[in-house]
């Protein structure tokens, strides 16, 4: 880094060296780290993808046999959940900005939040070595009996993995729980904190109440795998639907961890670019509560055709529609906030702008899946599918890459160039559409997911969705770029590049090891752009 | 370092982020309210096991639950409240600064927790012997035997699960121990005793419920 | 800095009551009550783990906020046990 352009002392330039960085309590420090994780498990994910994707290109399994075909698509569900999307926005910039945008020094816990790094890693080189050692078949949902007796891929080493991962993600919601409890600043009550704050807020709260049922879990798979002791077998007694219940009990609230931080983002980033404090602030701030509770009330909806009862799914298919209310609110409300306001479409804003339309068709077309007629006869199809990668990557990577883009020049001090960040968005944006749009269709007409061959007449969508990935890599593969070279040539930051209301533009960018020389008092509420330009 | 917590005197247990004790004091105690939350959830799955099975398979639990020795098992509850009493006066004897009290209520939960683990050493030798581990050559003369298996899986589980927490809390006791041995507890500062406590108490509980519903269920046949 | 301070004397109390009804729940079960075995059994135990926890572990004076943690924990436990019994207890019912 070039120490001429910063003179003062901060967080990066504080101390040198590998250990400074391998045994750092700064919370900021630690979302660095984590965001070199996540990147590398990105990578990974996405190279499963394009795999898949090349696959799918012909109709017969030409490619890849069809072992190493269900490997392919269950190592990219564990990669891109466990490793990428769950720690995704909370590890990285909710462990670098909670504390700063309350006015903290630093989390409750630090050497907790380190220790959860190293719990992520642990986990993490399990599940890699799970990878390297001939990988995983079970699909990402590890369902048993298949996992538990017919498998003989890796299940346990992954199993275990997984297993480990959960525990990070507890300690870092529990962390950021305490923190938002105990440390906000004079003046910042629950009514000023910024979005992002209650989105962060409501998503440790399903980190910490849903985690540990899936650890325990596969901890009962782990021990069925290994001295057959039988909680889910048949051959006992048990009963394979009690773990898709337990299994999805975490797994269905795990949708919202990833997608409320992105609802976050959106809101802070919605605002700022804007120049409007969000419409119905309270609501907004209640609803990513209610779609942390109403969230785990639904999971059942993914078991319709599994053999549960019809009553329990009638109850699960009216719970399901509750959701949608809330996730409403927030897309009205934000909408309502771009009404009248000076609008100005950099990189950020375009990210945002994305998410906001591929979550609502992500959301809509999840009201199909919740009705029970529909959705027997689209499960399992590529529809589901197409379904929830809207909400995963349409959503939440938007969100991701929105959020980083709008905090990069406060994490590194550096500006990126933003007619590439507009070219990446529109790039990611449209390639998105084309790989994902198309498997609606194909879902619709019956194309079964998780089969590495299929008859020619889905070829034409399939080729149009193998070629929508490519522009989509094309479309993140920029970015990479522009930000890394941002470190050394982008132009300086300065504290507030957008103009944007909060704590963490107040502070120098990057900002000094303890966050802030002298504890902030809070005077206004969050996103008061009208009041500043009086 | 940055400091600006002048106003304070000087506090050697205050962490550099926190403004005070109260606040640090207060961020803990949440901290491992919610560890225990998450706690509370993660022996759920397994009860939520328990339970179905349980009514699925009401004459096959009976009779591998009558297998279990309820005497050990009635001792052991007694043992474990005792040391849930012992880490209650451990943390009165820390709040009211009595620091010879609190290394001998801290010792004594641990030899309590000893015992228990002892205790339940015994009764998992039992079992041992009598074939009764699932995966370690497993019989069971009675009706439906494989389902006695699901009993027993979920028998050990719950109690390995609660050993194991058991074995983390004497860790944690024994750290606890040298602490108040070096004093680093006072009548102001005593946090980490009581966040102790609380994890021990919540073992406790876990046991609570155990003992009914591994060992008494059907006892009267 | 608010540190609860509880008499050792309610200590002993919550101890004598704990060791009791451990005692009359072993009692207890060799009773063929039916159905009421397990509500009773069921019962002593929640009754003996809200003893542990209102006085060994200090809920009883402590903030609101652990108050709404514990209840949560409680509470989602509860989720996942109802909504889980939502699917088996309908299992039979018949079609209509």
């Amino acid at each position: 880094m070039d120490t001429l352009a910063f003179p003062r002392t901060h967080y990066l330039n504080a101390e040198y060296g590998l250990k400074s960085w391998l045994l750092t309590t700064d919370h900021k420090r630690i979302g660095l780290l984590f965001l070199g994780a996540i990147s590398l498990f990105f990578i990974l994910g996405g190279i499963f993808a394009g795999l898949i994707r090349l696959e799918l290109l012909t109709p017969p399994g030409d490619l890849v046999s069809d072992d190493t075909y269900n490997k392919l698509f269950t190592m990219h569900g564990i990669v891109m959940v466990f490793m990428f999307l769950i720690p995704s926005i909370p590890a990285v910039m909710g462990n670098f900005f909670v504390p700063i945008m309350i006015g903290a020094r630093d989390l409750a816990f630090p050497r907790l939040n380190l220790l959860s790094w190293y719990i992520f890693m642990t986990g993490g080189l399990f599940t890699l070595y799970a990878i390297v050692t001939g990988g995983v078949d079970t699909g990402w949902t590890f369902y048993t009996p298949f996992s538990t007796l017919s498998s003989h891929s890796n299940v346990m080493t992954a199993a275990i993995g997984i297993f480990i991962i959960g525990f990070s993600s507890i300690l870092t919601g529990l962390n950021f729980i305490v923190t938002i409890h105990t440390m906000r600043a004079p003046g910042m009550t629950w009514f000023r904190m910024p979005l992002f704050l209650w989105a962060m807020y409501a998503t440790s709260l399903i980190n910490v109440l849903a985690t540990p049922v899936l650890a325990i879990t596969i901890f009962a798979v782990a021990l069925e795998r290994a001295l057959h002791m039988g909680i889910f077998d048949p051959a006992y007694g048990g009963d394979p639907v009690l773990f898709q219940h337990l299994f999805w009990f975490y797994s269905h609230p795990a949708v919202y961890i990833m997608i409320l931080p992105a609802m976050g983002v959106v809101s802070e980033v919605i605002a700022a670019f804007s120049r409007k404090s969000i419409f119905g602030y309270k609501f907004v701030a209640f609803s990513s509560l209610a779609i942390a509770v109403f969230g785990f009330l639904v999971w059942g909806h993914h078991m319709f055709v599994a053999g549960m009862s019809v009553y329990g799914a009638m109850i699960f298919s009216v719970l399901s529609f509750l959701v949608a209310v809330p996730s409403a609110v927030k897309v009205f409300n934000w909408t309502a906030t771009l009404y009248k306001g000076s609008i100005s479409y950099q990189t950020p804003m375009l990210y945002a702008l994305g998410f906001i339309g591929l979550f609502t068709i992500g959301g809509l077309t999840g009201l199909f899946l919740a009705s029970l007629g529909v959705d027997v006869h689209v499960t399992d199809t590529y529809f589901v599918v197409a379904h929830f990668h809207y909400i995963m990557v349409g959503g939440a990577i938007m969100g991701y890459l929105g959020g980083l883009h709008y905090w990069w020049p406060k994490m590194t001090g550096r500006m990126y160039p933003d007619m590439w960040g507009r070219v990446a968005a529109v790039v990611t944006f449209l390639g998105f559409n084309l790989t994902f749009f198309p498997q609606f269709v194909l879902g619709y007409m019956g194309m079964p997911r998780r089969y590495h061959a299929y008859p020619p007449e889905f070829q034409a969508l399939n080729v149009l969705s193998t070629a929508g990935a490519s522009i989509m890599g094309i479309g993140y593969l920029i970015p990479a770029i522009y930000l890394l070279w941002s470190l050394k040539y982008g132009a300086i930051a300065g504290n507030n590049p957008w103009g944007a209301k909060g704590l963490e533009w107040e502070i120098p960018s990057p900002p000094p090891t303890f966050n802030f020389d002298k504890t902030p008092v809070v005077t206004e509420p969050a996103y008061a752009y009208e009041t500043r330009e009086k | 370092m940055h400091d600006d917590k002048t106003a304070s005197p000087y506090e050697p247990a205050l962490k550099h982020h926190f403004d005070d004790l109260g606040q640090q004091h207060e961020a803990a105690m949440l901290g491992m309210w919610l560890f225990l939350g998450t706690e509370l959830l993660f022996f759920g799955g397994l009860f939520t096991a328990y339970m179905l099975y349980r009514v699925w398979y009401p004459e096959t639990f009976g009779a591998a639950s009558r297998t279990l020795d309820i005497t050990l098992g009635a001792v052991n509850t007694m043992v474990l409240i005792t040391s849930s009493l012992t880490m209650a006066l451990a943390v009165h004897a820390a709040a009211t600064d009595e620091r010879r009290k609190l290394m001998a209520f801290l010792a004594a939960t641990m030899v309590l927790g000893a015992v228990f683990l002892g205790i339940k050493g015994i009764e998992y030798h039992h079992k041992f012997v009598e074939h009764h581990i699932p995966g370690f050559g497993f019989q069971f003369e009675g009706p439906a035997p494989e389902r006695a298996n699901l009993f027993f899986s979920l028998y050990f589980a719950m109690t390995g699960l609660h050993a194991l927490h058991m074995i983390i809390g004497l860790g944690i006791m024994t750290v606890m121990l040298i602490m108040a041995w070096r004093g680093r507890f006072s009548a102001r500062w005593h946090t980490p005793i009581e966040i102790s406590g609380l994890y021990w108490h919540f073992v406790d509980i876990v046991w609570i419920f155990l003992f009914p519903l591994l060992y008494l269920v059907d006892r009267h046949r | 800095m608010e540190h609860v301070i509880v008499p050792r004397s309610t200590y002993y109390t919550i101890f004598a009551v704990l060791v009791v009804m451990t005692g009359v729940t072993t009692g207890v079960a060799f009773f063929d009550l039916g159905l009421a075995n397990p509500v009773i059994a069921l019962s002593i135990a929640v009754f003996k783990a809200s003893l542990v926890v209102l006085f060994f572990m200090h809920l009883k004076y402590r903030s609101r906020l652990t108050w709404v943690v514990a209840g949560a924990a409680v509470f989602w436990l509860g989720i996942l046990l109802v909504l889980i019994l939502s699917d088996y207890t309908t299992r039979g019912w018949a079609w209509f």
